[in-house]
């Protein structure tokens, strides 16, 4: 098989091993690092994980597709997720993803054709009295504002003019 | 501000200070919370108290679990068999009810202050191996508690014999990856273990069969920072400054149109009115029109699996049989506040939108359910519904109540049914309109943002 986990994955990997009783165990905090170092979780990837932990690929695949973190798809440079649960609501969520989807062009759900931004809705981040609230990739960004959008988009994109690397350059 | 004692917040907020301001990340430290008497509570225990008498301290301090369910901790402690073998303690720290955000703050300002409250848990339920479940969107609250978990290993408290005693405790960090379902205590076994997280069925309770099939309890975050404060200051102490059956204080977080959202850890006996009026400044959004702030419609006092409260029953305590006696409950403490330009139907609609997504599909009534119920609202939303559905709705949430493995149906199913009985004639005053008749209303009050609304009717 062609594909295989850096070096400093590997490592990892037994850290995370030696953590965990069971191989099992291991599957999710495995597929997370996968998935920054692949970008998303194709079927090779996932089957690299199994092979890697001694599991079939269906029980992979089982775990991968329940948990929304892991991508199946691939996602842009920027995965910008905001929530949109009750206190989000209240405080101009759906305002706020109004305002992105006009200043990306597109829809929830969607990616750029640059493949520099998704945009996601999703559900409760458990920031509720910093509401609105929205996660850049393992960013969280609270009490948003306009002002605080436009600043956050215009960072985003010179950070990646200056070539902050593209979900380890897999995508 | 108010000032009452805190407990929870002493270390890493301002002394005194219901409200919580954090300031310093450093507090996070090991040298920092030793500075503070951390780590003394936890030896002083081993070496004064038995497992048993941990138990009975704990029992008799009415600890009630934080994370929702609020079941007594000492009692739940005391259903683990004292037979020798391998058991475990799980920290439940995938916080993920709408409403709730303190354990967060928890983990990132008084990380020790959990491992030294998993230290005495152990030490008292006969367990060698924490783990601590951190969702998995958490990725910097992870960093910080991993860090704070070598730290205690470097320093001799983890991983070794601790305060000379003939008991070690060893402590993983694990995380999910976005599954509300997962705060399900036997879900979260579940994903531990590398699977999906389907709630197991009970009994076996996790206490007797848990992870690894071995028996485990299953604690929240603030529930086990709390278990130092009560061995420190003495259930005693602990009781009094809560109400007869629920001990203590209890981190309440408000969201929603009050003026100082935010964290605050008040005295069992405080009243959701005060709460939110006292406390959070009482409404916080101001019409734009009139200029004068929009007075409170409805507010969610325990998380949003709690049934609503309107503006006249908030006299009621924030403890958990005061709540249950007024037909609410009081959940994670999740006070979640709606003032008077917010449709109750759309409200209800984000949480069913929510409550659907979230539901791990197992049980028929609870995948169906919550999935029809949200297609309901929507239907409410885009002027399609009719008088009848009302009652259809309110119906088949009934049947949703008690039919499934775990509680995730009812926590949709119940706080429904509330929004139908508490603001019945906003559901009316929905039928035969073209579109939902707050639209204009919410354009008018569009928090500051410039941007047109977003089509929320198929939400």
């Amino acid at each position: 098989m062609s594909l295989q986990f850096s070096a400093q994955s590997q490592r990892e990997i037994e850290a995370i091993r030696k953590r965990h009783e069971t191989a099992r165990s291991c599957i999710m905090p495995v597929l997370l690092m996968a998935q920054k170092e692949f970008g998303y979780l194709t079927d090779e990837v996932m089957e690299l994980v199994g092979d890697t932990l001694g599991i079939s690929i269906q029980e992979i695949y089982e775990v991968a597709t329940f948990y929304t973190m892991y991508n199946t798809e691939p996602v842009g440079t920027y995965h910008i997720q905001v929530c949109g649960n009750l206190s989000c609501y209240l405080k101009g969520a759906f305002n706020m993803i109004a305002m992105l989807e006009q200043e990306l062009g597109i829809r929830v759900g969607e990616t750029t054709e640059d493949r520099m931004f998704t945009l996601s809705r999703v559900e409760c981040l458990g920031s509720c009295g910093t509401a609105p609230v929205l996660q850049v990739n393992e960013e969280y960004h609270e009490n948003m504002t306009p002002e605080k959008l436009t600043a956050l988009l215009k960072e985003l994109r010179s950070q990646a003019e200056q070539g902050y690397p593209r979900n380890g350059g897999k995508v | 501000m108010t000032t009452v004692e805190n407990l929870v917040l002493r270390r890493f907020s301002q002394p005194g200070q219901a409200r919580m301001e954090v300031s310093d990340p450093q507090n996070a430290l090991l040298e920092n919370y030793r500075r503070k008497g951390g780590y003394e509570t936890a030896q002083k225990v081993l070496a004064e108290f038995t497992p048993q008498q941990i138990i009975d301290e704990v029992r008799d301090s009415k600890l009630r679990g934080r994370g929702g369910a609020g079941f007594a901790t000492g009692v739940k402690w005391g259903f683990v068999p004292k037979d020798g073998q391998q058991h475990y303690l799980v920290i439940n720290a995938d916080e993920g009810e709408p409403g709730t955000f303190k354990d967060r703050y928890i983990i990132e300002y008084d990380p020790h202050a959990i491992i030294e409250g998993a230290m005495i848990t152990c030490y008292a339920i006969g367990a060698t191996k924490a783990y601590i479940y951190i969702r998995g969107e958490f990725y910097h609250q992870k960093a910080i508690m991993q860090r704070a978990v070598d730290e205690a290993y470097e320093a001799g408290l983890l991983g070794a014999p601790l305060f000379g005693k003939d008991f070690k405790l060893d402590f993983t960090v694990t995380t999910g990856a976005g599954a509300y379902i997962c705060g399900e205590e036997s879900a979260m076994l579940e994903s531990i273990e590398g699977k999906r997280g389907e709630p197991r069925l009970k009994p076996p309770f996790p206490a007797i069969v848990g992870l690894h099939n071995k028996p485990t309890i299953i604690n929240n975050v603030e529930t086990i920072a709390t278990v130092p404060v009560i061995m420190e200051i003495g259930a005693e102490r602990y009781l009094a400054m809560g109400t007869e059956d629920s001990g203590g204080t209890r981190l309440v977080t408000i969201s929603g149109h009050v003026k100082h959202p935010g964290v605050y850890e008040l005295p069992m006996k405080t009243t959701v009115r005060e709460a939110v009026y006292d406390f959070a400044g009482g409404p916080g959004r101001t019409d734009p029109v009139t200029g004068e702030l929009i007075p409170i419609k409805a507010v969610i006092p325990g998380g949003s699996s709690a049934p609503v409260l309107t503006p006249d029953e908030l006299d009621v305590a924030l403890c958990f049989t005061a709540l249950q006696e007024a037909g609410s409950m009081a959940g994670s403490g999740g006070v979640i506040v709606m003032d008077k330009g917010t449709c109750i139907v759309r409200a209800a609609q984000n949480l069913m939108h929510f409550y659907s997504h979230e539901s791990c599909g197992q049980c028929t009534p609870c995948r169906e359910g919550t999935n029809f119920l949200h297609k309901m609202m929507q239907k409410f939303e885009t002027g399609r519904a009719t008088m009848a559905d009302i009652d259809l709705t309110y119906t088949v949430a009934g049947n949703m109540i008690g039919t499934t493995i775990c509680a995730l149906s009812d926590a949709a199913a119940i706080p429904m049914r509330s929004y139908i009985e508490k603001f019945r004639e906003e559901f009316e005053h929905h039928v035969g309109q073209p579109l939902c008749p707050f639209d204009e209303r919410e354009r008018q009050l569009n928090n500051g943002w410039p941007a047109p609304p977003y089509d929320l009717h198929q939400e």
